[in-house]
Order: structure tokens, then C-alpha cells, then sequence
């Protein structure tokens, strides 16, 4: 901790030695900056598949579909009968046949609000919605196909793993891409700090000549990168979060692009990523710092 | 305090100097004198620990350099104040910041206080304080890296040609600042071509001269 306060508050008479290193600062900040933005981002796209990916699970893990076709005739009594079964089967919470609004609601997207459902032949559906424990699909397929032949039970299991699959792949790619937003803007402050290094190699010289050890002449310079990491990213954090705000706001219509962002604490994630710039900044100026100092002995 | 002994040095695939043995002892007053290119200032460096031998031992302070680590050879360099040929400051950095960097470098800026008033006076610098290295004149140069070298009061003063660029006055000038800190107990080593310098201080001071020819290091001769 005191190592931390030190280096935020620094050494005036250290940091004076150093002479302004220009464009590499300038480079450091607008670096730090860019990456932190594209991190926003990053984070954002990782949060939200996230929750796609939850809201998947948990909206469709415990639910099921039993669709019955069958001659109109006979599609009330078919219904009665499958009732009938779903009340028995142990698992099954509730089961309730959809009414002509709720398909009628279903079939919109598609073929408009005029729709002459009456006179379609439509499936009639079945909501199920299981208990804790769940129904076993096998031993009630097998009831259905005895009972009610027109029945087919769709448990979602068929498409809805691989869209929970394909979350997970996207929320992994978020994570790389943070990981790789990190290891660029490590490579890059390394690159600009050996250049502000190998600028001042008769400053280094001098303050060796007076007894400056290693140490003092490396602090000055992780300092100085350090904090110009910091304060790029945190405007970059800023812009980034500005620019997510003014995305469109999701809706029921929106699907998954409009619903990219943060919610609720979900927002305090980006400001990880000015510290973390910093922590990455400091050991990639101190590695720098210390192979060079190396070198020039 | 500082001890070479047999000591060698290659330079460019061939040696430079070797069997050099050189003590430096409090109060002790040396010259190092010989043609241009034969190491005078490689020698200088052996004993301030900035090149190591290729053969040879070098103590500083009762340490062989060449076992020295490079934060060992930080706090050695506090005791040994050098001034270089070309000054070698910090062009950004005021007469007065550059003067007290030695304790800057050592984390005790705080204890200047007076002490930068009257160095700064002993070598006639007090105008020139605040102003920027290039705009001081050779001499005035030469007094500012003295006066840096002196600042920690260190054990041993190291000086490279100290009067190479300066007119005679100026260097009777230098001559009598580094005189005045070997009758403090302080050992000096110069490292000149200029005579003239060499026998105005053997007037003032027990001072041995040594000559570094022909890739030794011998006694000057009477002449001087």
C-alpha cells in the first residue's frame, strides 16, 4: 500500500531528472486510451452474452412445448386427453392449452395481426412448465404416443443448447478479446517506454555517474508511464461508456445487438479498466526499464 | 581507498596499458599524465568503477569492482566525485539542480540548505544558479561539475583534463579549489596534459606525478 502511495505520489526531485519524454508520452496516452474504448466494448459484448446466455437457460430450462395436430373435429378431445396425461405425470408443474389470442400473438411476427386462425389448421399448444425435479420426456412421449397420437412433445432441448452454446463461445471471445486489448496495450507501452529509455541514455549515464541506483532512475519512468496509462484509459473508459449509453435501447423487438451494454452494477465494470491499464502499464515500463538499464551497464 | 593492482586493459583487440598498480590514499595527491590515446581516461574509469579490467585487480573502498553489483557500484560512486572532460550534465536541469543531484540521486535533497549557498560561492557560481548548462561558459562549466562532485563530500575527487578548456587564470582557479579539498583529507586524482598546471601545483602541494606511456604506468621524472 505505502508502494502504491509512493508511486502516485511520487518524487518531485526524481520526476524533474527525467526530462519530458514527448511524443512517447503522447503515444502512451492515446494508446491506453484507444484500448480502453475498445475494452468498453469488449466488456460490454462479454456482459451481454452473459446474460443472453442466462436468460436462455433459465427462460427455456424449465419449460416445454406439446403441440397436437389433429382433423378439428378432434382436436378438443385430443387436447382433453393429453390434459389428462400432463395432470398424471409426475414433474409437471402446470400445463395449460394456449388460447386463440396468445397463438394468434405467437404468429404475428410472421404473417401479420389478420391472421384467420379459426379457420387454419393451426396445432392447438400446450404450455408445460416442470417442477425442480422435472418430468422424464421419454416415459411421457412414450404415454403421448399411446394416448394422444397427435401429440408431439418438444422439451426445447434441440435448440436450445446450441444457442446457449453459441453465448458461451461469444462470452469466451469477450474474455480474449480483453485479454488481447491488455497484452497490446502492454507491448505497446513497452515499446514506447524502451524508446523514452533509449532517448535519455545520457540522462541515465549522468544520474549513474552521481550515484543513482537502478531503482531510482527505473521509478521515474514507471511513474511517469504509469500514470499516462491511467489517465488515457480513463478517458478512453469515459468515451467508451458515453458511446454505450447513445447505443439504441433494447426492447421485446430489439433482440440481442440493441440489448448490448451494461445494466444496473454492471456499470461499475469499466472502471476495472483504467486501474488495470495502470497495473499493466507499470509492469511492462518496470520490465522495460530494468532489460534496458541492463543493457546500457 | 582505491587500490589497481597488476592491473590490464584491452581496448580494439590489443592492450592498452598493462601491470598498472596504482594506490589512492587519504590526502594523497596524484597526476596522471602521457600522450593523447594511451588510456589516461580508461584509467580513470577503472577507479570509478565504470570499466572493469580485462586483467588485474581494482578495490574501491575495499571491494573488487569486478564483483560488484550494479546498486554496490551506485552507492561506491557517492563516495567518488568525478569530473569529466565534457562536464556531462543534465542540459534541462538548472546549474543548481544539476550541482545537487548527488544528493538528489541519494534521497537526501532536503538536507541542501545552506550548503549549496556557499559551494555555489566557494566556486563563484552564485549568479549562475538558476541558469541552464549550455548557456554557461567552459570554466564556468568546469566549476559547476566540481562543485557537484564535492556536493556529497565524497572520499575521492577523479578529474579528466578539469583545465582543458579554460584560460590559465581559470585554471589556477580550479587548481586552487581542488588543492584546498586535498588539505581536507580528500585524495585527487588529475588526469592533464597541461605541465604547466602540474608543476604550478607541486609548488602548493605534495603531489606525485605518474606517466602512462607506452602501455605503462612509470613515476614522472624529475623534470617536472
Amino acid at each position: 500500500m505505502n508502494k502504491v502511495f509512493a508511486l502516485l505520489s511520487g518524487d518531485p526531485n526524481a520526476d524533474r531528472a527525467v526530462p519530458p519524454t514527448g511524443y512517447t508520452a503522447r503515444l502512451t496516452v492515446f494508446t491506453a486510451g484507444a484500448m480502453a474504448f475498445l475494452a468498453v466494448f469488449a466488456l460490454s459484448l462479454t456482459l451481454a452474452t452473459n446474460r443472453l446466455a442466462d436468460r436462455w437457460s433459465s427462460e427455456l430450462a424449465r419449460t416445454a412445448t406439446l403441440r397436437i395436430s389433429a382433423p378439428a373435429d378432434q382436436i378438443d378431445a385430443q387436447v382433453r386427453a393429453a390434459m389428462n396425461v400432463l395432470d398424471t405425470t409426475p414433474g409437471i408443474a402446470t400445463a395449460r392449452p394456449l388460447s386463440t389470442q396468445e397463438q394468434q400473438d405467437l404468429l404475428e411476427p410472421w404473417f401479420g395481426p389478420d391472421l384467420p386462425l379459426e379457420s387454419l389448421p393451426i396445432p392447438q399448444l400446450i404450455e408445460i412448465t416442470e417442477t425442480d425435479v422435472g418430468f422424464d420426456p421419454i416415459g411421457l412421449r412414450a404415454r403421448l404416443q399411446v394416448e394422444v397420437p397427435g401429440a408431439v412433445l418438444d422439451d426445447h432441448t434441440r435448440w436450445r443448447d446450441p444457442l446457449v452454446q453459441a453465448a458461451n463461445r461469444i462470452r469466451s471471445l469477450g474474455f480474449v478479446s480483453l485479454l488481447l486489448i491488455g497484452g497490446a496495450t502492454g507491448a505497446m507501452i513497452t515499446l514506447a517506454a524502451q524508446s523514452a529509455l533509449a532517448a535519455n541514455g545520457q540522462v541515465i549515464r549522468v544520474m549513474r555517474l552521481v550515484g543513482a541506483r537502478d531503482t531510482y532512475i527505473a521509478r521515474a519512468f514507471v511513474r511517469r508511464f504509469t500514470l499516462r496509462a491511467a489517465l488515457g484509459a480513463l478517458a478512453g473508459t469515459l468515451l467508451g461508456l458515453v458511446a454505450i449509453a447513445l447505443l439504441p435501447q433494447g426492447d421485446t423487438a430489439g433482440g440481442f445487438l440493441t440489448g448490448l451494454g451494461f445494466k444496473g452494477a454492471g456499470w461499475l465494470w469499466p472502471f476495472l479498466i483504467p486501474p488495470f491499464a495502470a497495473i499493466v502499464a507499470f509492469f511492462a515500463t518496470r520490465a522495460a526499464a530494468f532489460r534496458t538499464l541492463g543493457n546500457l551497464s | 581507498m582505491i587500490r589497481l593492482e597488476n592491473v590490464a586493459y584491452n581496448y580494439g583487440g590489443g592492450a592498452l596499458f598493462t601491470g598498472v598498480s596504482l594506490h589512492l590514499e587519504p590526502g594523497s595527491f596524484h597526476f596522471l599524465t602521457g600522450p593523447s590515446g594511451t588510456g589516461k581516461t580508461t584509467l580513470l574509469k577503472l577507479c570509478y568503477g565504470e570499466l572493469l579490467p580485462t586483467s588485474g585487480r581494482v578495490q574501491l573502498f575495499g571491494k573488487d569492482s569486478a564483483g560488484m553489483n550494479r546498486d554496490e557500484v551506485a552507492l561506491m560512486r557517492r563516495r567518488i566525485g568525478v569530473v569529466h572532460q565534457d562536464c556531462q550534465f543534465l542540459d534541462h536541469l538548472s546549474v543548481a539542480e544539476n550541482v545537487v543531484l548527488p544528493l538528489t540521486v541519494a534521497g537526501r535533497a532536503n538536507e541542501v540548505g545552506q550548503d549549496l549557498t556557499d559551494l555555489l560561492g566557494w566556486v563563484g557560481l552564485e549568479r549562475q544558479a538558476s541558469q541552464l548548462p549550455p548557456e554557461l561558459s567552459g570554466g564556468e562549466r568546469q566549476r559547476a561539475a566540481l562543485a557537484r562532485a564535492v556536493m556529497v563530500s565524497p572520499d575521492v575527487l577523479i578529474a579528466d583534463e578539469p583545465t582543458g578548456n579554460v584560460d590559465w587564470e581559470m585554471s589556477q582557479r580550479l587548481l586552487h579549489l581542488l588543492i584546498e579539498l586535498n588539505r581536507m583529507g580528500k585524495a585527487v586524482l588529475i588526469a592533464t596534459h597541461d605541465l604547466n598546471l602540474i608543476r604550478a601545483a607541486k609548488a602548493q602541494v605534495q603531489a606525485r606525478v605518474l606517466r602512462l606511456q607506452g602501455g605503462e604506468l612509470q613515476s614522472a621524472g624529475a623534470e617536472l
